[in-house]
């Protein structure tokens, strides 16, 4: 028994005695002797199983007492304190319930019993080796003898079908090395660590075939194994308990981990290897893992999961080259004697292969002897492994590693001498680099591409020519071409150029590749070189600047664009010819010549191009690195300020671009060319402005100049074109003898100036236009005048002689000017065009008018007020007042200047007086005399004074005026009703009793009606008299009744405030009923509505004189409050 | 501490690459650019189980013989990269990751920065300091 937990339970069946006695006399003896031996073996881990048939179950019933039984007898002999230990099992061999209880009792207490005794050996032995490995810092502790401890827990395990818990003891082992070796390197040395550090004789590989390689595990044992040896066996035994796991991925997982990590362990315990059997055993080690894997996985799944193992496929690969390298099996020549020494060297460190392989043909060693052998077999061993990895890269998406193993097979063709191959995959790897923008790789990538170009221009006349060459078919590479499209190549002259302008190499190289383009360009002297290379290879656009700055011109005009180019090249190169070309792009042509750079750039008309990348070799990487950049921002200030008093709430900065900037910018290396403005055609449509007033608002009623600007577009004028300007009758165009029109460039210098022929008619003027080219302006001036409309009336809608309609001249304020603005119509017609030219003009009326009828006794004046409104001075001359021709007036002017200056924005009044040639027009003088109490002298504010109203008829009424509001009288004379009404507004009077009142004035001349009003002065001085105004009063007439108008109301009210103690008590027609003054409400209105009214009607201007009208009275205060007090002392 | 550091824009372009001058800047450029694979398969990994939650430390992207391959993925797509040496077996996965923080730290300073130009390459010096501080010191 070489372990105790390997047979843990001792059980001992005892069928034999059939009774008691029998028990006593052999079975007891018997099992005393078992019990003793399990003793001096120190095992407490037993049972007994008494096995009960039913006869004697049968003769147990004879037996009362139960104690005399056998399983009790064995009880009390032998479990005295484990009652446990002993298990009756009931007829085991027959069908019954009671047997199949006994049989469930016997294994759930087996089962029981086996793993307490699991445990508590386990335990045990676990203590064991926790001391031992507590112990590790003591000298003497071995690694070795500690892991053989350890890996028989692991066993135990293992057997036990817990691979999970065995495989953490081969990590702990795993961990507790690496740990050392780790110390090891920070200085602290074990001394067992030793054997590992000798010299690394043997480098066979990993062996995972076996489950327990018994070859290694013996080296450990004895302490003779080497660091390789260790790890191999360890990871063999990891890997056999991953794969029970069924985790065949972690295996190569941590397969990959464990050689990298034995190469670095070996390199920090400096360990001497011979070079290259690291390689070998690395690369041994690979092909076994994956040989393994593959022998417990499908293909499908391999397929699925090559992310898995495509690691150790490079790593093999990896390996190999850097053998073959070794070993000269990549130089074109072969290898020397040398590497063939080497070669033997390192394949003695292999050894022979082992048993488990030497039948299979494609073992790993074999493949790494063969590979080793011969340059051929080389190529193909690893051209085999290199395209199974790029495959498996390109499969799982890795395309850059894919790419990274195409370059390191590249490099492996050129030192085959195979350049044209290396040249496929260098550029494929350069494609990646460029288009991502790498720079370093894309230098380096590019060098050995001119490397390579140059091996293959040697052979050709013409270096350019491998461009155009076409590729041999890679039928010998079955794996490679369908990852890898086909791309165009550059020659080694444009690799040479951009190597040349190339910033990551040092001077020395580049001028060596700028040297290589001029040597090219000197050896071929018989013919001019055809060479044909990119501008961006040499030189780099930094500034372009546009003059004009807004870059649109209209077509045939000069646009200046001044570039400013970098030169890369490392030396100076002369430039025989540069050019320029433009190219008009279709998708940006509706942008309508606004230059995009011009607007966001500080210099007007130049756009700088990034210097950023400019370490960049040029190409698509700068276009996208550039795009990358995204638009500038385009910041604006705001500011949120408060309604009420304009104080600041916020601030801040908002983006006014940000779905630019903010866009996503997907699939970069759309190499887009740079944003430049482009030069776009102006709009084929000619149109015609008027500038004139643009500076001063025309004025209407005077002869104005409008200047009318032509862009003739993409049209000719030709001589002979003519213009038709239709205009309305109230603004005819004035005729002038000479016309020039000046003609200029879009540059705006003066091309040319002719006269121009220009023939009107009432409504028509026609304009013959002199000949002028495309995009060029016309510009001349015509006379217009604008009538001032008479006030009133207002001409009906005309037509235009083409036909438009004219609309009535629109007058209206303007918001700035004061003036009345009328606005005009122009129509124009041109050859070139099917379609009228409508032109708005707008005038503006210079002066306003008012005029007052002023009276003056029996005398009557007209005032008119004339206001210059405009910004210009005018001279009043002729001033003139004319009369309707139906009225027989006499106005004599009273203005003595025959010319005044009418300032800008003044008034000037003139005054005419009128006669009548027959009657007067006043009609009705009003006299008030302020009449103080009696006795006094004046009035005094307080007291009562009389107001004495005199009115007086002048003339008598009109025939019409007569019949209209006359009433013939009960004593047949005819009278009109007058009303007046004394009203003091600004309070300097109360007037006491009625103020107002009726009167019947009788027609006839002279007729005077004086009334007597009490009124009382309110304050002392000179006081101006009341305010008498004379009113009609027109009886209801029938039409009035009728339509009652709405003002009626009102008319009621004014009515209502009249004395009911009115003097004519005799005109009862009055509807208002008296004392109900009181009372009118709205139920009277109500009454009142639909039912005739009397209305009040003032009289015209001029017709009542007003004689006291600005009249004062001297009031005396009322009292004379100063008393003067004499004291006598 | 890092052999390398460098920060891949969203469009796979390098924004930042620095190494340790003593080594062959160019091998770190090619490590550096094919971890990009590795970072790319991460991501799309990620994005389908996760979606919007997820870890932007993305582990060791692979090993090499000489070298660990970590990597970090900010939201936006930014990429860090450092390149630890192989025999540096002190350096925990803890440290790589506040690393990483510091880097993206430093980085989201210079993006605030008004007068970088998202997208450019980057030369903030303060940048550049916290990557020097993370490099192995040289000599």
């Amino acid at each position: 028994m070489s372990c105790c937990s390997f047979t843990p339970l001792t059980a001992r069946c005892s069928a034999s005695p059939q009774d008691t006695e029998a028990y006593k006399s052999t079975a007891k003896e018997d099992m005393t002797r078992w019990q003793s031996s399990l003793r001096t073996h120190g095992s407490a881990d037993w049972v007994i199983i008494v096995v009960e048939t039913n006869d004697t179950k049968k003769k147990n019933k004879t037996n009362i007492l139960p104690r005399s039984s056998i399983v009790d007898k064995i009880r009390s002999d032998f479990c005295n304190k484990q009652n446990d230990r002993c298990v009756v099992l009931s007829d085991p061999l027959k069908d019954s319930s009671r047997s199949q209880e006994s049989w469930n009792s016997l294994l759930l207490k087996l089962r029981t019993l086996l793993l307490m005794s699991f445990t508590k050996n386990l335990g045990r032995f676990e203590d064991d080796m926790r001391t031992l490995r507590e112990k590790r810092t003591q000298p003497g502790w071995s690694f070795c003898e500690y892991f053989m401890v350890q890996e028989e827990l692991a066993f135990v395990f293992e057997m036990l079908q817990q691979f999970e818990d065995a495989l953490v003891q081969y990590d702990e082992l795993d961990a507790l090395f690496t740990q050392y070796v780790l110390n090891f390197g920070a200085g602290d040395t074990a001394n067992w660590l030793g054997s590992f550090c000798a010299p690394v004789r043997s480098w066979s590989g990993l062996l995972l075939r076996r489950p327990i390689d018994m070859e290694k595990r013996d080296g450990i044992q004895r302490g003779e194994a080497s660091l390789l040896d260790l790890r191999s066996y360890l990871f063999s035994r990891q890997c056999t308990l991953l794969i029970f796991l069924l985790r065949p991925w972690e295996v190569t997982q941590r397969a990959l981990e464990l050689l990298h990590n034995c190469v670095q362990e070996l390199r920090l315990l400096e360990v001497s290897v011979l070079e290259g059997a690291l390689d070998c055993w690395v690369f041994l080690s690979c092909l076994e893992v994956l040989h393994r894997i593959e022998g417990c996985c499908d293909p499908a799944q391999l397929a699925a999961n090559c992310s898995h193992t495509v690691g150790l496929w490079a790593y093999a690969t990896d390996k190999l080259k850097s053998l073959g390298e070794l070993c000269g099996l990549v130089s074109e020549k072969g290898p020397t004697s040398e590497d063939l020494n080497r070669t033997v060297d390192l394949l003695a460190g292999l050894g022979d292969e082992r048993p488990e392989t030497v039948s299979s043909l494609q073992s790993p060693y074999k493949k790494l002897k063969e590979a080793l052998s011969s340059v051929e077999a080389f190529e193909r061993h690893y051209l085999e492994l290199s395209h199974a990895a790029m495959e498996m890269y390109s499969a799982i998406g890795r395309l850059r590693s894919a790419r990274l193993v195409g370059k390191s097979l590249a490099e492996f063709y050129m030192r085959k001498g195979d350049p044209e191959r290396a040249e496929t995959f260098l550029q494929e790897a350069l494609k990646s680099y460029t288009s991502e923008g790498w720079s370093l790789p894309v230098t380096h990538t590019r060098k050995q591409i001119a490397e390579c170009q140059k091996l293959l221009g040697r052979t050709e006349e013409y270096p350019s020519d491998t461009e155009g060459q076409s590729r041999r078919p890679l039928e010998s590479e079955p794996c490679v071409s369908d990852c890898f499209s086909l791309t165009s190549r550059r020659s080694y002259l444009q690799t040479s150029a951009l190597l040349a302008g190339d910033a990551n190499l040092t001077t020395e190289e580049r001028k060596h590749f700028c040297q290589e383009i001029l040597t090219f360009a000197g050896k071929s002297e018989d013919q001019p070189p055809k060479a044909t290379l990119s501008m961006a290879v040499f030189s780099q656009l930094t500034r372009l600047q546009f003059r004009p700055a807004t870059a649109s011109v209209h077509s045939g005009a000069v646009l200046q664009a001044e570039l400013t180019l970098r030169c890369l090249m490392p030396v100076s190169v002369r430039l025989q010819q540069l050019a320029v070309s433009i190219h008009f792009d279709l998708e940006r042509a509706g942008t309508n010549g606004r230059s995009k750079g011009a607007s966001r750039h500080a210099n007007p008309g130049t756009v700088e191009f990034s210097q950023a990348h400019a370490a960049t070799a040029a190409g698509p990487a700068a276009a996208s690195s550039s795009s990358a950049a995204g638009p500038p921002l385009e910041l604006d200030e705001i500011q949120d300020r408060s309604p009420t008093d304009n104080s600041l709430n916020s601030t801040g900065v908002v983006c006014k671009n940000t779905h630019l900037v903010m866009r996503r910018h997907d699939g970069g290396g759309g190499g887009s060319p740079p944003d430049t403005p482009a030069c776009v055609a102006p709009p084929p449509v000619t149109t015609v402005k008027d500038g004139g007033q643009m500076l001063r608002p025309l004025l209407a009623g005077l002869p104005q100049m409008v200047k009318f600007t032509l862009l003739t577009g993409h049209y000719a004028v030709k001589k002979g074109d003519a213009l038709q300007l239709s205009n309305t009758d109230s603004m005819p165009v004035l005729p002038s003898a000479s016309c020039t029109a000046r003609i200029t460039s879009p540059a705006a210098e003066l091309v040319g100036e002719s006269s121009l022929s220009i023939q009107s008619s009432e409504k028509v003027t026609s304009i013959s236009l002199p000949a002028t080219p495309p995009y060029h302006t016309l510009e001349f001036h015509l006379e217009v005048l604008c009538l001032i409309p008479h006030g009133g009336e207002r001409p009906a809608n005309e037509r235009l002689t083409n036909g438009e309609v004219r609309h009535r001249p629109r007058s209206y304020s303007h918001p700035d000017l004061p003036m009345t603005a009328i606005d005009q119509r122009m129509s124009i017609d041109c050859p070139w065009s099917i379609y009228s030219t409508l032109l708005g003009l707008t005038f503006y009326i210079p002066f306003k008018t008012k005029h007052t009828l002023l009276s003056a006794g029996n005398r009557k004046y007209i005032q008119v007020c004339v206001q210059n409104m405009s910004d210009v001075n005018f001279t009043l001359a002729e001033v003139q007042l004319a009369e309707k021709p139906q009225a027989s007036l006499e106005l004599q002017s009273l203005n003595t200047k025959t010319q005044q200056l009418l300032c800008s924005k003044h008034s000037v009044f003139c005054l005419w007086e009128v006669r009548w040639k027959d009657d007067l027009p006043s009609c009705l003088h009003v006299r008030a005399h302020i009449l103080p109490p009696g006795g006094e002298q004046h009035c005094r504010s307080g007291f009562l004074c009389g107001l004495e109203v005199c009115i007086t008829r002048l003339t008598e009424p009109a025939e019409g005026e007569a019949a209209e509001d006359s009433k013939t009288d009960a004593d047949g004379l005819k009278t009109t009703k007058l009303m007046y009404e004394v009203a003091d507004s600004s309070s300097n009077w109360a007037v006491c009793g009625k103020s107002s009142g009726m009167v019947s004035m009788p027609m006839a001349a002279d007729a005077t009606h004086k009334v007597q009003i009490e009124v009382m002065p309110l304050f002392a001085g000179h006081l101006p008299f009341p305010k008498i105004k004379v009113l009609k009063y027109l009886p209801h007439t029938a039409a009035v009744a009728i339509q009652p108008d709405p003002d009626s109301c009102v008319e009621n009210d004014s009515l209502s405030l009249l004395d009911k103690a009115l003097d004519d008590q005799g005109d009862t027609a009055s509807i208002r009923s008296r004392g109900s003054v009181h009372s009118v409400g709205s139920g009277d209105q109500q009454q009142q509505k639909g039912v005739a009214m009397p209305r009040l009607e003032a009289f015209a201007a001029g017709q009542v004189f007003n004689h006291s009208h600005a009249q004062q009275v001297l009031v005396l205060p009322a009292t004379d409050d100063h008393i003067m007090e004499v004291n006598a002392t | 501490m890092a052999v390398c550091i460098a920060v891949i824009a969203k469009e796979n372009y390098p924004l930042y690459i620095r190494s340790v001058p003593t080594q062959n800047e160019l091998k770190f450029h090619y490590t550096v650019h094919t971890s990009l694979d590795v970072v790319e398969e991460k991501i799309s990994a990620v994005g389908k189980s996760l979606g919007d939650q997820r870890e932007l430390y993305l582990g060791l992207l692979y090993p090499t013989e000489d070298y660990k391959v970590y990597g970090y993925v900010t939201n936006s797509k930014v990429k860090f990269v450092i390149v630890v040496d192989s025999s540096n077996t002190s350096l925990r996965d803890n440290e790589i990751r506040s690393m990483f923080r510091k880097l993206h730290n430093s980085f989201t300073d210079v993006m605030c920065n008004p007068f970088h130009n998202p997208g450019n390459t980057i030369q903030s010096k303060a940048f550049d300091g916290i990557v020097s501080g993370m490099m192995v010191p040289t000599g």
